[in-house]
């Protein structure tokens, strides 16, 4: 029978990408495991890899196509001795599948978005879309009323795409799932242009202009930071970091360092991390429910790249040595600017840094990536007039300021978490274990 | 010998085994099936099958001996005991061969013999000790299901002593009997036998009979079963057995008292051990646990392309839960989409004793343990107009809910027929009803299943006939 290939969900909140490439041409054999496509998805660039064995029939979406739905037909696999007519019967069919394939990333994601594997499982939009009826079971029904969850924003893993009660776990009210877990496809969150339409504004006043098509990575982050900015009420606190021992510190440990480099960076990621676990509770999250604690400090660091702003993140960068965090960070950074990042390596994070001291940046404040509840803006480092004891004397300063979900993280718990993160840079050595 | 290859090899022919074959074999796969005695396993010839057939005939003579109840006029009757056996003999190998007439239909190339895996996807097939086959295989799935557990001093000697093999295949009714253990097994074979005339006396180490079940229905079966002449000691353990030519004394110490009890016969019926031995497991990185073989939710275990389901596995271990893990593996390898890992707690348990007993979902007492806030009804068999009509009157049904949603967490019924009855429970909890999908679903009347409707609405306060 022929195999019907798939448009797949690489990432749970992947509605739509785009089929950038066809790595296999119509008439090639195909082996299962063998990269056949390159898509396009919100953040990164994926292989997409055959699991079945066959010839690549017919290429139903063409290289290039944006905006292909999840699930659309995109291509028509034959086996052995089966003939072209068999094709047209299925391309006719079109996107519903009567045994739609997972096809696998080229890499696995780790538990911690396998965990949510059966929601990012494909969908069946159709069913929804097509009376505007939603599938739930009795209880599952019940249930959401009880917790004001809209059961339009919930993916359906029971059968026929039914939405059962194990599909609300941990999805708060207004269909935020909880932190950990990233968004249902299709958040209701809609960043809304201006009232004022830049386009109709310059038409009318013959500002001239071109037109530059957002990417899916420009969109998402439209819509997260708005969200973030509208939804989450920030208050931020500023401190300033005395940074001549580090630099001294760095200098030994690099003098003494074999094939890698610790930048001053490293040394932040570190210590945000160790003063989180000191100080756990502004390693947290806001549910309606519940305050989610977080058990590590997984630090998303954001990184530019031409798409847009991405976070790779370092997990567990309490228990990394400054080693394996400026390896990591080396290669997350890179990786991330090529947009080759697994989604796993940019989803999730406890708390994120951004740096811009890079740019002479002295002091900004950042914007919180939900679900996190604090993000910290890094200064650039310089040497400064400051006056101890009285005398006026040179030290090599930092400004850091931090944005804290007030739902979640309160003034003096913030300020207390920076003066333990004040006093890791400052007297650095415990960051060396 | 040279290899034949399949898609999928499934080692043993049980209810697991064969099901597993027949899905296979739908979905497209080349399949075989090697099993080294009987087509159906246990269940079908040793098990489920042919001591269902067993009871029926005890229900009989339980009608007969009360049949004036009924009006009627019954002196002298008799039975042929060994007829009685025969009767369940073929019926078992009646299914057998209908197992064997499925399997060819659907193109399941059986193997006679005794598999073993040999690594890398290649199983050994061997008929006394030689070797008839060697096959290659991309899945191999172990369905070799388990046998009775032997206790030290409590071994089978096939002539006082028994296992379930002999104690439905025996050459005589024996007139006394001690059952050690009353889980499913050892309590279906102490109720035909008592239910024949034989004298019973069950012998239980847990503090209550039938100790998986719900508290109340427990307690409520040993009332039935105790008012029918059965004596049932609990919280009791067999110390020693002293056989003579043709009795068996029982020493059972209870409550720092030992007592002896002298029989002509003793079945033991103190649980499971997986087959394992001699499979080649060796060869391969599976892990077993407690004797039986490890696998994740998908059934697969630690070697990649081998599987296991059924008995063998960790249970609970019924015929049905074999069968659906067979099918849940196969679908997954397949990669069809809608499939879904077992919950356990919709897996339904029947015990075919008098009275019946038919449960699915937590206990009471599971539920509060667990912290749920529980509405609990409760509907005897009394109220009913069935139960009263047939000369059933003794039987519960006891649902018990999660206050805050309305999930059915357990239904528990004891009676007659509730084994037939249970899985209208079963279907709702799959489908994830509350309680008001019960008491919205029209039961005929006049049934035993209407008591089903007033269990749940008594939970909700609203019960009718009570």
């Amino acid at each position: 029978m022929p195999h019907k290939v798939l448009m797949p969900a690489l990432s749970p909140t992947m509605t739509e990408g785009k089929l950038a490439k066809w790595v296999k041409k119509e008439g090639d054999e195909v082996k299962a495991g063998d990269v056949i496509a390159e898509i396009e998805t919100d953040k990164a660039t994926m292989e997409v890899e055959a699991v079945d064995e066959g010839t690549l029939a017919k290429i139903v979406i063409p290289e290039g196509t944006d905006g292909v739905k999840v699930n659309t037909l995109i291509a028509v696999l034959l086996e052995e001795g089966e003939d072209a007519a068999a094709v047209n019967a299925v391309t006719a069919d079109g996107g519903t599948a009567d045994a739609p394939k997972t096809v696998t990333p080229a890499n696995q994601p780790t538990a911690e978005a396998a965990k949510p594997a059966p929601r990012m499982a494909v969908a069946t939009p159709k069913q929804a879309a097509a009376s505007g009826r939603i599938f739930a079971s009795p209880l599952a029904k019940r249930i959401a009323k009880e917790r004001g969850i809209d059961l339009a924003a919930v993916k359906g893993t029971g059968p026929h795409g039914r939405i059962v009660k194990a599909d609300l776990e941990g999805v708060t009210a207004g269909a935020k799932p909880a932190a950990g877990q990233t968004a249902a496809a299709g958040s209701t969150f809609t960043p809304t242009s201006s009232s004022i339409n830049a386009v109709a504004l310059a038409d009318a006043y013959g500002i001239p202009y071109s037109l530059q098509p957002n990417a899916g990575v420009r969109k998402v982050i439209a819509r997260r930071l708005s969200e973030s900015k509208q939804t989450v009420p920030h208050f931020y606190l500023t401190i300033d970091c005395e940074l001549d021992t580090l630099l001294a510190v760095r200098k030994q440990v690099n003098d003494a360092a074999d094939g890698f480099k610790v930048s001053v960076n490293d040394f932040i990621i570190k210590a945000t991390a160790v003063a989180l676990k000191k100080y756990p509770a502004a390693n947290v999250s806001w549910t309606d429910e519940n305050i989610v604690q977080y058990e590590r400090a997984d630090v998303s660091v954001a990184v530019a790249s031409d798409n847009g702003l991405i976070t790779p993140i370092i997990t567990d960068a309490a228990s990394k040595s400054l080693k394996q965090i400026s390896v990591e960070m080396k290669d997350l950074g890179s990786r991330a600017k090529a947009g080759k990042l697994k989604p796993h390596e940019f989803q999730g994070g406890t708390i994120s840094v951004s740096n811009l001291g890079m740019f002479g940046i002295r002091e900004f404040s950042a914007i919180i990536n939900p679900p996190q509840a604090a993000i910290l803006a890094i200064g650039a480092g310089g040497e400064r007039a400051v006056v101890k004891n009285g005398q006026l004397t040179v030290a090599n300063m930092m400004t850091v300021t931090a944005s804290f979900d007030h739902r979640a993280i309160d003034g003096a718990v913030g300020a207390e978490f920076l003066q333990v993160f004040k006093n890791l840079i400052e007297n650095p050595m415990g960051l060396l274990l | 010998m040279s290899e034949q290859k399949f898609d999928v090899v499934v080692v043993g022919g049980g209810p697991g085994g064969y099901v597993a074959a027949i899905r296979a074999a739908q979905l497209g796969f080349s399949t075989a099936v090697i099993e080294r005695e009987h087509l159906g396993g246990i269940c079908l010839n040793w098990g489920c099958i042919p001591t269902k057939a067993l009871l029926r005939c005890s229900e009989i003579n339980h009608l007969m001996r009360h049949a004036d109840q009924f009006g009627f006029t019954v002196e002298k009757y008799s039975f042929d005991f060994k007829k009685i056996v025969e009767r369940s003999r073929k019926v078992a190998a009646q299914l057998s061969g209908g197992i064997k007439h499925l399997l060819k239909k659907n193109k399941v190339t059986v193997f006679d013999g005794h598999g073993k895996l040999l690594g890398k996807g290649k199983l050994d097939v061997a008929k006394d000790g030689k070797n008839v086959a060697t096959l290659e295989a991309k899945h191999i799935i172990l369905a070799t299901g388990a046998r009775a557990r032997v206790l030290p001093g409590l071994e089978p000697d096939g002539k006082l002593v028994w296992t379930y093999k002999e104690a439905m295949n025996p050459q005589a009714m024996p007139k006394s009997i001690v059952v050690i253990g009353s889980g499913a097994i050892g309590i279906e074979f102490a109720s035909f036998y008592n239910n024949m005339g034989a004298d019973v006396t069950v012998v239980e180490v847990m503090d209550r009979v039938m100790p998986v079940e719900d508290a109340e229905i427990s307690a409520f079966a040993r009332k039935q079963f105790e008012k029918q002449g059965m004596k049932i000691m609990t919280g009791a353990k067999v110390v020693r057995l002293d056989k003579t030519e043709n009795t068996v004394t029982v020493h059972v110490e209870a409550g720092g008292k030992t007592e002896k009890i002298t029989v002509d016969r003793v079945i033991s019926a103190v649980g499971i051990v997986a087959n394992t031995e001699n499979l080649g497991l060796e060869n391969t990185k599976i892990k077993t646990d407690r004797n039986h073989i490890v696998v994740n939710e998908w059934l697969e275990t630690d070697e990649k392309g081998v599987y296991a389901i059924g008995d063998v596995v960790h249970g609970p271990w019924l015929a049905h839960k074999a069968s659906h893990e067979g099918v849940i593996c196969i679908e997954k390898i397949k990669g069809l989409s809608d499939v879904h890992p077992m919950k356990k707690e919709n897996i339904p348990g029947c015990t075919y004793c008098t009275p019946q007993v038919a449960s699915v979902g937590l206990t009471e007492a599971a539920a509060k343990e667990k912290g749920f806030d529980i509405k609990v009804g409760k509907f005897p068999f009394i109220g009913n107009g069935k139960a009263i009509a047939l000369g059933e009157p003794e039987g519960m049904v006891k649902t018990i809910f999660d206050a805050k949603t309305g999930e059915l967490l357990g239904a528990h019924m004891v009676g007659a027929e509730v084994t037939e009855m249970i899985q209208g429970y079963v279907i709702g909890k799959t489908m994830e009803a509350t309680e008001l999908d019960f008491m919205h679903t029209v039961f005929p009347h006049p049934t035993l299943s209407e008591m089903m409707h007033e269990s749940v609405l008594d939970a909700y306060g609203k019960v009718i006939h009570m």
